[in-house]
């Protein structure tokens, strides 16, 4: 089902436009608003200017025309229109704020996010599901994002939803989201964060709350110990190599905090932060040297022999 | 009328073996505010080549999707590169060229109140810029942006010394602005000819009047950030790295209390030059002069109640974020309302389609687009969706090209034959023109599209997105074209400076004190200056029977 939801997604561009969200709507409304006011000056001013220099043009041997230094109820006309201009969309604005950025009034946040240079990191409160990356969410519900940052100041936006919100290191910042419909959502980091700033996309897996529910709980059992030699030998070697001291995976002893999440990392349709397709080709590459497929990712080369790099691929790849 | 005099050695000192042709040394040893002025024009130009360049290979690794032309250490340093020259090395320099060689010209004094503080101030911008670029031979040039926001910007998160020369050079050349405003206010205060009133100052002198002490007060958030970082780099201080008790968005604060009146320092120079090339070539007083003056005030003081604006994705809360909003609407106003000063300048004239004139009726209309995408981003919602994509990038650069550029080309092409006593080449200058404007529009109009499809901006390389692949390409032909049209402009200018047909004092039947003397003017500007009874007393001088003192009915 996943697949072709994505699938579905990456056939169109997402654009500020394609609102899934009564918050993206509310943005749209306002924008549509702006962009007809600002036509018509715009095209105000491209008619007179047009006019003006057509029929204002010097002909030849002319005369000085006539020395007129201004006019003070013009000038206070072309101040005045665009201050009721300014008055109207000042409230429009305001009350557009109001609606989709209320007062949090003590709720609790639903999921919190947290950016790290240069992947997403998901917490859900209530249960113990951390996942990276790829961001389940669930529909039809109004829902509180708690937005922080690890390191330097990422930026949390997916133009479908509406608003960004900046994630500041020692900062809460908070956003409202609804989102109308399932279906997979992109978006990226929007504040420059050093490096692989451009690969660090966002992938927002939206689920009707049935789907949601079922995710989460299979998110909340241990992963399921691979079964053939090859993934077992991975598995050791994950274990025993400096692997673990930075990732996590549910059930076993790697519980680093350093890098993403790994527990169901196979479910995942791409890697690196919407970088490559999740494969086993694109993780022996990534596992053979990191800098050459990322550069400044904070996962260094590990000199792993050949047939490490196979196993630990098998065993990943195996964390469905 | 007596004018201002200068002690100035007319005459070479006796016993003294010394020739009065120096070449590159009398550059260098100069304190003559029109020598010191052509030398930042200059300094400018090989800034806007250098930045120029990095923003080719900018737009040739972004020119396809996932491109590896680039990586992305390179890319990030470009980019960074790119921003601060073509802001702190090119724009200000060539403003401060045009203020320093005018301003005297126009309020008929022989030189700055203090040459020798005016050479100080050059030479520290061009040494400032020197440092800057060093760093690539240093270890790295800075990487974090222009405006370098913490904490990308400490030691940990950008280890090369980039950071650190970005500081230095920014330091060392905001020395020297400071210094030329000051130099620049006392100027206009103390050493416009005796009969000059305040009210009858050439437009251009009273924007860089305003312009001057907005610098004066922006400068220091600047410097003291730059200090505050060199701190936390070099002395391990902790102003804005978290981990140490700091603040990250403290940062924000002090560069955009410096940053928002900066994107006006770089304005308000232009709509001076306007003020002057409207007039001339519509053959009509600038219409409404005191509101120009009032609107530029207006636009000074406002400027800093706006600098939220770029910050209103930060988690600030509604209220900061609404009471911030009001104020940069406020501001659109005086901002906006003088593109209809200038449509009505030119109604009813006797309008002559000059190079500078046609940048200046290009801007009218770029300047808007750019104005209102401005305005945009005062309507928080739509900024929350919008800010830090392409969409800003198209939108600073149609006020940084539309506006300040085209100011620039606009006085380059007025008051060159002033400079030089050398005439342009018209007809290549309107290739130049029509080249330069197509190759604008077409790097930058795409870019409003990109931002709304959802391309945040400042990243080395993009996915393969419906239409992002397209868009992109258009965007880099476009810098192309500009970048050929820049390189036919260097054409024109070395080409009209070495043969150019001989410029007369006054080739457009222009106003102003500053057409009154030779082209080029001598070593001493005057040895008169014509009275001054209005604005415009060289149109006096030349039409007594019509001049503007006359009259009683001065709506202005």
């Amino acid at each position: 089902m996943i697949v072709t939801l994505y699938l579905s997604a990456i056939n169109k561009a997402q654009s500020i436009f394609d609102s899934a969200s009564p918050q993206a709507e509310k943005i749209n409304r306002l924008s549509y608003g702006f962009l007809t006011v600002a036509a018509g000056v715009l095209l105000l001013v491209v008619v007179l200017t047009v006019y003006i220099t057509i029929k204002f043009r010097s002909k030849e041997n002319a005369s000085e025309p006539r020395q007129i230094t201004g006019n003070r109820k013009l000038e206070i006309l072309m101040v005045s229109f665009p201050m009721v201009l300014v008055v109207i969309f000042f409230f429009w604005s305001l009350n557009t704020m109001n609606a989709i950025n209320p007062d949090r009034a003590g709720q609790k946040s639903d999921i919190i996010i947290t950016g790290h240079q240069w992947w997403w990191e998901a917490v859900y409160p209530g249960s113990k599901v951390i996942t990276a990356n790829e961001i389940h969410l669930p529909t039809g519900r109004k829902l509180l994002l708690q937005l922080n940052s690890a390191d330097v100041i990422h930026d949390w936006w997916v133009p479908s939803f509406g608003a960004k919100m900046d994630m500041i290191p020692g900062m809460d910042n908070f956003l409202w989201v609804t989102i109308d419909k399932p279906g997979i959502y992109e978006g990226t980091c929007s504040e420059f964060c050093g490096e692989q700033h451009a690969w660090m996309r966002i992938m927002v897996v939206a689920q009707n709350p049935a789907d949601y529910n079922k995710w989460l709980l299979a998110h909340t059992i241990k992963t399921t110990i691979p079964n053939d030699s090859l993934a077992n030998k991975g598995e050791v070697i994950f274990m025993n190599s400096s692997c673990s001291s930075c990732h996590s995976i549910q059930g076993t002893v790697a519980a680093g905090m350093e890098g993403p999440n790994l527990t169901h990392f196979a479910s995942r349709q791409t890697m690196l932060s919407g970088m490559m397709d999740n494969n086993p080709q694109n993780v022996e590459k990534w596992l053979t040297n990191p800098q050459k497929i990322k550069p400044g990712a904070h996962m260094p080369r590990f000199i792993f022999s050949k047939d490490s790099v196979r196993a630990i691929t098998a065993y990943l790849t195996q964390l469905k | 009328m007596k004018a201002i005099n200068l002690p100035e050695p007319e005459k070479p000192i006796p016993n003294l073996s010394v020739s009065n042709n120096q070449g590159l040394l009398q550059w260098i040893s100069s304190v003559d505010h029109k020598q010191i002025g052509i030398m930042y024009l200059w300094l400018s130009v090989l800034f806007l080549v250098a930045a120029g360049c990095e923003i080719l290979l900018v737009r040739i690794q972004l020119a396809v999707p996932n491109n590896h032309f680039l990586n992305p250490e390179v890319y990030n340093q470009l980019f960074t590169m790119h921003g601060t020259t073509m802001i702190f090395f090119v724009a200000m320099p060539a403003i401060f060229g045009f203020n320093t060689y005018l301003v005297p010209l126009m309020i008929g004094a022989n030189d700055m109140a203090y040459p020798r503080l005016n050479a100080f101030s050059f030479w520290m911008t061009f040494f400032g810029g020197l440092l800057l670029y060093f760093s690539f031979l240093a270890g790295g040039a800075p990487d974090a942006g222009w405006f370098n926001y913490a904490p990308l910007n400490q030691y940990n998160y950008s280890s090369s010394p980039g950071v650190d020369y970005y500081c230095s050079g920014l330091l060392i050349a905001g020395i020297g602005t400071v210094t030329a405003s000051a130099n620049f206010v006392v100027t206009i205060l103390k050493y416009r000819v005796n009969s000059m009133s305040l009210k009858q100052m050439p437009l251009f002198v009273w924007m860089i009047l305003i312009n001057s002490f907005l610098i004066l007060a922006a400068f220091p958030s600047l410097n003291a950030a730059l200090v505050m970082l060199l701190f936390d780099r070099q002395l391990h201080a902790h102003f804005f790295s978290v981990q140490g008790g700091g603040s990250a968005i403290l940062w924000q604060h002090l560069f955009w209390l410096f940053g928002h009146p900066e994107v006006y320092i770089v304005i308000l120079p232009a709509f001076g030059i306007f003020s002057e090339v409207f007039p001339v070539y519509s053959r009509k007083p600038i219409f409404g002069y005191t509101f120009i003056i009032a609107s530029g005030m207006a636009i000074a003081l406002l400027a800093f109640g706006v600098w939220i604006h770029h910050m209103f994705a930060t988690g600030l809360g509604n209220t900061v974020n609404s009471f911030f909003a009001a104020s940069s609407m406020l501001i659109g106003i005086p901002t906006g309302v003088k593109i209809f000063n200038w449509l009505a300048t030119m109604h009813g004239g006797a309008i002559r389609f000059k190079v500078s004139m046609m940048f200046a009726i290009a801007f009218l209309i770029e300047f808007t687009i750019g104005g209102l995408t401005g305005i945009s981003f005062t309507l928080v919602p739509i900024d929350w969706q919008l800010t830090d994509t392409y969409y800003v990038v198209a939108h600073l650069h149609f006020v940084f090209i539309g506006g300040t550029l085209f100011g620039l080309f606009s006085g380059l092409f007025y008051w060159f034959p002033k400079m030089s006593g050398r005439m342009l080449d018209e007809k290549l200058s309107k290739w130049f023109f029509w080249l330069f404007v197509l190759g604008f529009n077409t790097t930058f109009l795409v870019q409003h599209a990109l931002g709304a499809m959802g391309m945040a901006r400042r990243v080395y390389t993009y996915p393969d997105l419906p239409g992002w692949g397209i868009l992109n390409l258009i965007s880099t032909i476009g810098g192309f074209m500009m970048a050929i049209a820049t390189g036919l402009l260097v054409f024109i200018i070395i080409t009209a400076l070495k043969t150019g047909e001989k410029a007369t004092r006054d080739p457009w039947d222009a106003n102003t004190l500053e057409w009154t003397t030779s082209s080029p003017p001598g070593l001493k500007n005057f040895d008169f200056v014509i009275p001054v009874k209005s604005t415009r007393p060289f149109r006096d001088l030349k039409r007594p029977d019509d001049a503007d003192w006359k009259k009683t009915d001065n709506n202005g």
